[in-house]
Order: structure tokens, then C-alpha cells, then sequence
């Protein structure tokens, strides 16, 4: 029971922090179209920046700064490396996010010479507490209330808001965005920082219960998120959040028993069950070619 | 213009024979074991050639963007050595597992000997391409219908799952689990030695150049024919291309297989190469590299795929291995060179090219269309 | 009693609640020239694709040469919102893919030039033989094909000289001028071998001069590869001069058919393409 709980517990948080990337990838591919491979990676960066920061600076200073610098990052990737091939096909803005993670993950490896850095523990939600019987963290607890929180928020700022209404605009259709005189260049420039300040958030809470960042961190996480994505319907925020907390809890329950080592093919086979099953998902909208 | 395909045709040929020659002669003439790196590089290249090759029949000749390549690979390396390892050797390599469940090696079938050797390691490795093939075959009927992004993370998730059984512990009499394979014949067991134990003629790469090269021609000769034109017509215009009577279900199906099959020999052959085969070698990042070679030497050429994987591996391996060491010069410590710089550079290389040469090395053309063109353009002056 | 060669009928085909086609009936007999024409969005190009099985119809069935190749009949949540009427005639449900449709006898070009673009004139057309091949990949790509192949490139230069783009073969599909690129997506459609050619609006953005050279053009190949031509075409003075019967589509539903003559005094005609402008 108290196992059981404490498995549960662990897969809520997950699917809370998944969440929080999934949220970036999903806007990401309902504007541009395009799976940003360095998503991932980002939210890996964001994690190091954290490391180093804390080291000269003191913590209240430190995460604001953190989630700065990440929403910063994510912007010059988008400018850097996707603005240029707006009219490029898909594919060669894909490899240009491959590329992206790649150089990421190369310099996170030199940056850190390849070895685990020890993420600092954050007073108030690295302690320890319990739960019905189960020792948790309180990150665990915090994780997915605060995702409700930002989901909220973010709700808020799509329906309500001008550029939130740009932002849908220019996902329904991109052209005709452009043509009523929306700047699609900003639009793109706010999902991206929406998205990467999400994933800093993600990453303060995931790397405070993992504890070790490897420049690969962020490559598996960031694939579930985009496969929570995918399962929730591409392009819908909403769907990103159920289909996180659902590969959160179904990564947390095999990990949990004897098919651990088969945790990430089974995220995998759901994906590749979805995808022929269902492409749009849970709550994606159907698209049709035209001839 | 019959006369000049034809022309080409021997010409190409003619190239490849006398670079086939230049290997034997360079791998004999120059000591391998003062230029490891050298013939490392040339290793590799030519597997990662052949896999790149085989990408760019899917990615850059039907369109379909497919990132499983590492986990076809696998699946090759995996037959290969299982079915290679000497019986002898087998108790010592699944010393976990206490002995294997297949107690049989493929040259040793075939007689052993010289002769064994060369008939079991083609046997072996077409046997890799014939398994990767097989489950290509099974997974593409769902898969292959995906639209390209779509298709792009169905394939990478599925090399993660292939990675996954393999690491299995219940299949480990077979896989031996999470541990290496190893014993099996590699490259260097193509040396010929005299009686003494003395290496007379050294074949090693030589035996790699060859593989490539008939693998890489049988490519070529495909996407030459009938249905790598199909194929070139259903990347260019699908919607057309149906129209015009190509089933498409079955052609894409079809190129998957052919590539994955490529694929398989070519994991098979990075097990010789690396002298051993082990999962988690096979990663996401593998496929990457080998997307990255693609796309450097021009999607949709062949001899592109071939220059660009000698270049990144030669750059990785070789050429750029001074980025990683910390030089002083006079005493001043060079800054920046240090472990993992090499990669940095690297990657930021492969941005540059992905963002401002878009179009790779060789952009669509293939080698002979170049000299081609100058021909013609000298005829012209 | 002349043969049909294509024979539509009853064909509906919805999306959601939109009926993009009514209760079509049509016959084309062999060796005919028949035309369909309509105003804009009056659901001609949804009716090609239906009868080249790019669309499955939401009811009805589409024989080619006597024999049934499409049938469909409402089915899921179309039961509910289906507009049409003999619902219950076509039980049986028959949707071949278009490489199939081709494969029998019938090629199309399309509205919007769909040329392979990255290859030359003759590759385009060569490769529409590919579904006349008798070779599997194997033989194929060891050359034991090498006689067929010899005979479909004989083939396929024939072609090019008849259509008369013999001597652009090697330039890029895409260099052509456009009514070049349209005579050689007709050139394509032929090299599939097709006995009943399928034009969707072939003199769509041409001038004047090139719409008429055309009209001698499908004439031409009509004859000399003993055709049956089924076309969409806005340009009046086309579809007058070489149709010998027009269907004529609005709403989705036939609102007349007949010979040209008839066409041109027709009452319903004139009024659906009153206040449209000329060229439509």
C-alpha cells in the first residue's frame, strides 16, 4: 500500500514536470509544424545553468536568473536556427533542431567535462516529508500544483490576451496570419519563450528530485514530453498536460516493477500505437490533404 | 547521351577499382600501427558510407524521413556476431549467462579456414541485413503510413525499443544481455599471415572498402532502375505518383526494406569494425550522426553521402583530435583546447552547414554529373 | 449500342454535412470526348477524384469498361447526416486505391500542375511506365530487365515526338513553359497506357492561341491512341469545338447534358453561369 502510494506519488510529479516540456513542444509544433529536438536539451541546459549559478550566487537570485537566461536561450535558438529557414521544407528545419540539440549536449559535455553535476538543493522543496506512510519530497507535492497553476495562467494569456489571439491565429493558419498583417516573427518569438520558460520551471522541479545532470539529460525526458504531447493530441495544451501525467504515472509504475529496463520502449510502443491508431491523439483536431 | 551514361558508367568503375587499389596499397606500405587513426578513419568511413547511403535511399531518394537506422543497425550487429562468435569462444563471452543458446559459428560451418571465414562472415552479415529487413517489413505496414515528422519520432522511438530488448535480461543466452558480444572476426581477421604468424598482406581495410562498395553499388544500381525512379516520383509529388499507378503502400514499404537491409549489413560491419557489438552503442545519437552526414554531403546524393561520412569521420576522428588535448604554445596554455572542445566545434560546423550550406556538399548531384557538366562547359569555350 | 467505357452512378459524396456532389449519374462511351463543366465549386474536380478513387463516394458506384470498381453506401456517423438518396442500393463497399484505378485504363492530370520537379521531361514521362513494368525490384536493379526497359524508353521517346517535346527531353520538367508542362502531363497520363483519359481543366491559365493549339492537340492524341476523354474545362470555346457531349454541374447536382447545341440554349445553364464572370 504504502509502496503503491508512494509509486503513485512519484508518477503524479513526473507527469507534472513532463507536463511542463510537453507544453513547449506542443506549441511549438501547432505554430511551426516542426518537433523541436532541442527542447529537450534546453531544459537540460536550464539545469546546468542552476549548478553553476548557485555556486557564486545565492538561491532567491539564482532561479529567477535561471529562468531568464533559459527564456533567452530558447529565443536565440529559435532566431538563431529556425528563423532562417522559415521557407525552408520541413525537413531541413527538423535537422536544424537536430543540429541545435546536438550542439547543446557537445557543449554541455565540454562545459562540464562529462561528468554528473550534483543539482543544489532548494530549501522548502528538496525536504523530506511523508505522505500517507511514503516518504516523498515535497517537490513531489508542489509539482503538480504549481502545474496547474501555469497551465492556468497560460490558458489565460491564449483566450484572453492579443498576442494570445495572434497565437492562435497563426497556428490555425499561417499564411493567412501573415497576410492579415499579424507579426508572425513575434508570435513565433513568445511561444518560444512561453515554452522555454516552462521547461526552466520543469527543470528546477524534475532535477531537484533526480539530483544529477549528465548532458544527456535531457534528451529522454524531453522525448516522453513529446511523446505526452503526441498522446494528448499535438498542438493542444490541454492534451499535453493529461498525456504527461499519463506517461508520468505508467513510467513510474514500470519502473516500479520487473520491466523497468522496458519503461522507455513502452512509452515508445504507445507512441507508435497512437500515432496509427489515432494520429491527432486525445484532443487534436483532425487535418485533411487536399489534392 | 546513352554514349555518356555508359561512359560514366565505366568511368565510375574504373575509380573505384583504383581506389580499392590505392587502400590495399596504402593499408601495406604505411605501418598501421603508427597510423591507427588512418585506417580508423578509413574503417569507419566506409561502414558509415554504407548507412549513410542506405539513409539517404529513404530520407533523400523516397522522401520518407526516418530516424532508425541505429536500431537496424543494431539488429545486423546483433545477427552478425551471434552467428560468427567460434563455438570455442562462446562459453568464455556469455560467461554471465553460462554458455549460449546458439552453439553454432557460421565460418566454422562453412569449414572453417580461409574459405569458412569469407563464405561465414557474407553469410553472416547478409543474414543481418535479411533480420533488419524482416522486422522493417513488420513494423513499416503501420509506420510507413505516418506523415514525415510523425514517421521521423515512430522510427527513432522504435530504435529505442529494439535497443531495449536487446538489453533484455530473460534474452541474454542469446544477446548476453546488457554485455558486449565479442570474439566474433573482424576486419583484421582478413590479414593474410604466413605460417610464422606473420602478416604478409594486410586486407583489413581493404575487406571494409570492398563490402561498402558492393552494397553502396547495388544501391546505386537500384535507385537507377525503374523503382528508384518509382521512388524518386513518389518523394517528389506522392499525390502524382499515386496517380500515375505506383502503389504507394507497397513502394515506400519496399524502400524501407532495401534501406533497412543496408542498414543491417552495415551495423554488421561496425560490429567488425568496433570488435565488438553492444546495445547501447546504438543510440539516438548514432542516427544522428548519420542524418548529419546526409544532410552534409547533400540529400539525394550518393556519392555526397560517401564523401561527407569520410569527412565527419576523419574530422571526428582524426582531423580535429588536436582540439581536444591542452596545448601549450611557449609555455602559454592554448585557450579553450581541452576534452570535448573537438565536439563543440564540430557541431557548431554542422550548424553552419545545416543553416547556410543547405544544400551539402554535392546538393542532388551525384560525382560524374559534375565532370559532366565541366565537359560540356569546356566543350562550349 | 455504343460501349461505355465510364459509367458513374448514383455517386454522392459528402464531407460532413456539405454535398459536394449529388446523385451524379454520367456515361462516357467509348471513343467520346465528353465534357464536364460548372461553375466554380460546382463539385467537377471532387467527381474526378471520386471516379480515380482519390475519394471514396459516400454513396453510389463508378464502373469502368462493365466491370464495378467503386461502390460505397453510408456508413458510421455519415448514416445519420447522409443528404442522398438510394441509400440502400450499393451494400457491397469497393475502394480501390488511384494506382489501381490506373493501372485498369484510366490516367488524369490535374488542375494544378503536379509534374515531378526534380526530374527531366523524359523521366517524367518514363516513369508513369513504371506501373506497366512486368520486372520486380530484383531483376530490375541487376538489369535483367535491360529488354523491357530498352522498349519503354523506345516507348516513351515516341511519345515525346508526337506530343512534340522530343527535343526539351532532358531539360527539367519544371523549366518548360506552362502550356508545355500541361501537354506534358497529358504526355504523362499516356505513357501509363490508359484507354480513357481523364483532363482536369487542361487549358486552365493558357492564352487564347496555346487553347487552341490544345483543342487540335487532344483531338490528335484521341485518334491516334484510340482514346475515350473525359474533361473538366472552363474555356467555352474549347469544350464546344471538341466535345461531342457535355455534362453540365452545379451544387453538386446535374443540371443538364447534351450535345454542344443543346448545352448553348439551355435555359438552367445559362442562368448557373449568369453573373459569373466570362472566363468561368
Amino acid at each position: 500500500m504504502q509502496y503503491a502510494i508512494s509509486i503513485l506519488l512519484s508518477g503524479v510529479s513526473l507527469g507534472g514536470q513532463y507536463a511542463l516540456i510537453a507544453i513547449g513542444y506542443t506549441m511549438v509544433y501547432g505554430i511551426l509544424r516542426l518537433i523541436n529536438f532541442a527542447h529537450g536539451d534546453v531544459f537540460m541546459v536550464a539545469g546546468l545553468m542552476m549548478v553553476y549559478l548557485t555556486a557564486s550566487l545565492p538561491l532567491a537570485a539564482a532561479i529567477p536568473l535561471v529562468l531568464v537566461l533559459t527564456v533567452l536561450l530558447g529565443f536565440v535558438i529559435e532566431r538563431a536556427a529556425y528563423k532562417p529557414l522559415r521557407e525552408a521544407p520541413r525537413m531541413s528545419v527538423m535537422i536544424s533542431a537536430i543540429g541545435v540539440s546536438y550542439l547543446l549536449q557537445n557543449l554541455a559535455t565540454y562545459i562540464t567535462g562529462g561528468l554528473p553535476q550534483m543539482y543544489p538543493e532548494i530549501p522548502g522543496i528538496s525536504k523530506t516529508i511523508t505522505i500517507a506512510g511514503a516518504p516523498t519530497k515535497v517537490v513531489t507535492v508542489v509539482t503538480p500544483v504549481l502545474v496547474l497553476v501555469l497551465v492556468l495562467a497560460l490558458t489565460q494569456l491564449i483566450h484572453h490576451t492579443k498576442v494570445g489571439m495572434a497565437m492562435r491565429a497563426v497556428a490555425k493558419d499561417f499564411e493567412t496570419a501573415q497576410l492579415m498583417g499579424i507579426r508572425i516573427n513575434a508570435v513565433i518569438s513568445v511561444t518560444f519563450v512561453v515554452g522555454s520558460f516552462l521547461a526552466g520551471v520543469g527543470s528546477v522541479l524534475y532535477f531537484t528530485n533526480y539530483q544529477s545532470i549528465v548532458p544527456l539529460s535531457g534528451s529522454l525526458p524531453g522525448l516522453r514530453a513529446f511523446v505526452a504531447a503526441v498522446f494528448g493530441g499535438i498542438g493542444s495544451i490541454p492534451g499535453a498536460v493529461v498525456g504527461a501525467f499519463i506517461i508520468g504515472l505508467s513510467e513510474s509504475i514500470i519502473k516500479g516493477s520487473n520491466w523497468s529496463i522496458f519503461s522507455d520502449a513502452f512509452t515508445f510502443a504507445l507512441l507508435i500505437i497512437i500515432l496509427v491508431v489515432k494520429p491527432t491523439g486525445l484532443f487534436g483536431e483532425k487535418v485533411t490533404d487536399k489534392v | 547521351m546513352k554514349q555518356t551514361s555508359k561512359k560514366s558508367t565505366w568511368m565510375t568503375l574504373l575509380f573505384v577499382a583504383a581506389l580499392l587499389a590505392v587502400v590495399v596499397i596504402l593499408e601495406n606500405v604505411l605501418d598501421p600501427n603508427k597510423n591507427i587513426m588512418v585506417f580508423t578513419a578509413l574503417k569507419k568511413g566506409a561502414v558509415y558510407a554504407l548507412v549513410a547511403v542506405s539513409m539517404n535511399l529513404l530520407n533523400g531518394f523516397t522522401g520518407l524521413f526516418s530516424l532508425g537506422q541505429a536500431g537496424f543497425m543494431l539488429l545486423g550487429a546483433y545477427t552478425y556476431a551471434i552467428m560468427t562468435i567460434p563455438a570455442a569462444q562462446r562459453d568464455a563471452v556469455y560467461y554471465i549467462y553460462n554458455g549460449s543458446a546458439i552453439n553454432f559459428s557460421l565460418p566454422e560451418l562453412f569449414g572453417g579456414g580461409p574459405v569458412g571465414l569469407v563464405l561465414g562472415v557474407i553469410a553472416a552479415l547478409i543474414l543481418g541485413g535479411c533480420v533488419a529487413a524482416v522486422v522493417a517489413w513488420l513494423i513499416g505496414l503501420p509506420v510507413l503510413r505516418l506523415k514525415s515528422d510523425y514517421l521521423a519520432i515512430a522510427t527513432l522511438g522504435f530504435g529505442e525499443i529494439i535497443r531495449a530488448v536487446f538489453q533484455w535480461d530473460k534474452l541474454g543466452p542469446v544477446t548476453n544481455g546488457a554485455n558486449a558480444l565479442k570474439s566474433f572476426p573482424t576486419f583484421s581477421n582478413f590479414n593474410i599471415q604466413n605460417a610464422g604468424g606473420e602478416t604478409v598482406l594486410r586486407l583489413s581495410t581493404f575487406m571494409a572498402f570492398l563490402l561498402a562498395g558492393v552494397c553502396i553499388a547495388v544501391i546505386v544500381l537500384l535507385i537507377n532502375s525503374t523503382y528508384g525512379r518509382a521512388f524518386k516520383a513518389i518523394r517528389d509529388d506522392e499525390v502524382a505518383a499515386e496517380a500515375m499507378g505506383i502503389n504507394l503502400s507497397r513502394h515506400k514499404r519496399l524502400a524501407f526494406v532495401i534501406s533497412s537491409f543496408f542498414a543491417g549489413v552495415g551495423g554488421g560491419m561496425f560490429a567488425m569494425f568496433a570488435n565488438q557489438a553492444q546495445a547501447k552503442t546504438f543510440t539516438t545519437a548514432m542516427t544522428y550522426e548519420i542524418l548529419l552526414i546526409v544532410v552534409i554531403g547533400g540529400i539525394g546524393s550518393v556519392s555526397g553521402s560517401c564523401i561527407a561520412a569520410f569527412l565527419y569521420v576523419a574530422a571526428s576522428e582524426w582531423w580535429l583530435r588536436f582540439l581536444d588535448a591542452e596545448t601549450f604554445i611557449g609555455g602559454v596554455k592554448v585557450p579553450l583546447l581541452r576534452n570535448g572542445f573537438r565536439m563543440v566545434v564540430f557541431s557548431v560546423v554542422i550548424m553552419i552547414v545545416v543553416l547556410f550550406f543547405r544544400k551539402g556538399i554535392m546538393g542532388d548531384k551525384e560525382l560524374p554529373d559534375r565532370f559532366n557538366r565541366r565537359r560540356k562547359e569546356g566543350a562550349a569555350k | 449500342m455504343s460501349e461505355n467505357v465510364l459509367k458513374v452512378e448514383n455517386v454522392t459524396m459528402q464531407f460532413g454535412g456539405v454535398v459536394a456532389v449529388d446523385n451524379l449519374n454520367l456515361e462516357v462511351n467509348k471513343g467520346e470526348i465528353v465534357a464536364l463543366i460548372g461553375p466554380n465549386g460546382a463539385g467537377k474536380t471532387t467527381a474526378f477524384n471520386v471516379i480515380t478513387g482519390v475519394y471514396q463516394p459516400t454513396n453510389g458506384a463508378v464502373w469502368f469498361q462493365g466491370e464495378k470498381i467503386v461502390e460505397n453506401h453510408p456508413q458510421g456517423k455519415m448514416k445519420q447526416q447522409y443528404k442522398g438518396e438510394h441509400a440502400g442500393d450499393y451494400p457491397q463497399v469497393l475502394a480501390p486505391t488511384p494506382d489501381k484505378v490506373t493501372r485498369l485504363g484510366m490516367a488524369r492530370t490535374f488542375q494544378n500542375i503536379r509534374l515531378w520537379k526534380s526530374q527531366t521531361v523524359f523521366d517524367n514521362v518514363l516513369i508513369a511506365k513504371h506501373c506497366r513494368a512486368t520486372s520486380n525490384v530484383f531483376t530490375a536493379t541487376f538489369r535483367l530487365n535491360r529488354k523491357e526497359e530498352a522498349q519503354q524508353r523506345e516507348n516513351v521517346l515516341e511519345l515525346l515526338e508526337t506530343v512534340g517535346l522530343a527535343d526539351v527531353k532532358d531539360e527539367l520538367a519544371t523549366s518548360l513553359p506552362y502550356g508545355k508542362q500541361r501537354r506534358l502531363e497529358i504526355a504523362r497520363a499516356l505513357a501509363a497506357e490508359p484507354q480513357l483519359l481523364l483532363l482536369d481543366e487542361p487549358a486552365a491559365g493558357m492564352n487564347p492561341q496555346e487553347t487552341e493549339e490544345l483543342t487540335s492537340f487532344i483531338g490528335g492524341i484521341r485518334d491516334r491512341f484510340h482514346l475515350t476523354v473525359f474533361l473538366i474545362e472552363h474555356h467555352m470555346n474549347l469544350v464546344m469545338k471538341i466535345s461531342e457531349r457535355i455534362y453540365v454541374l452545379d451544387f453538386g447536382k446535374l443540371i443538364a447534358k447534351g450535345t454542344p447545341a443543346e448545352i448553348q440554349n439551355d435555359k438552367r445553364v445559362i442562368d448557373a453561369y449568369l453573373g459569373v464572370s466570362e472566363d468561368a
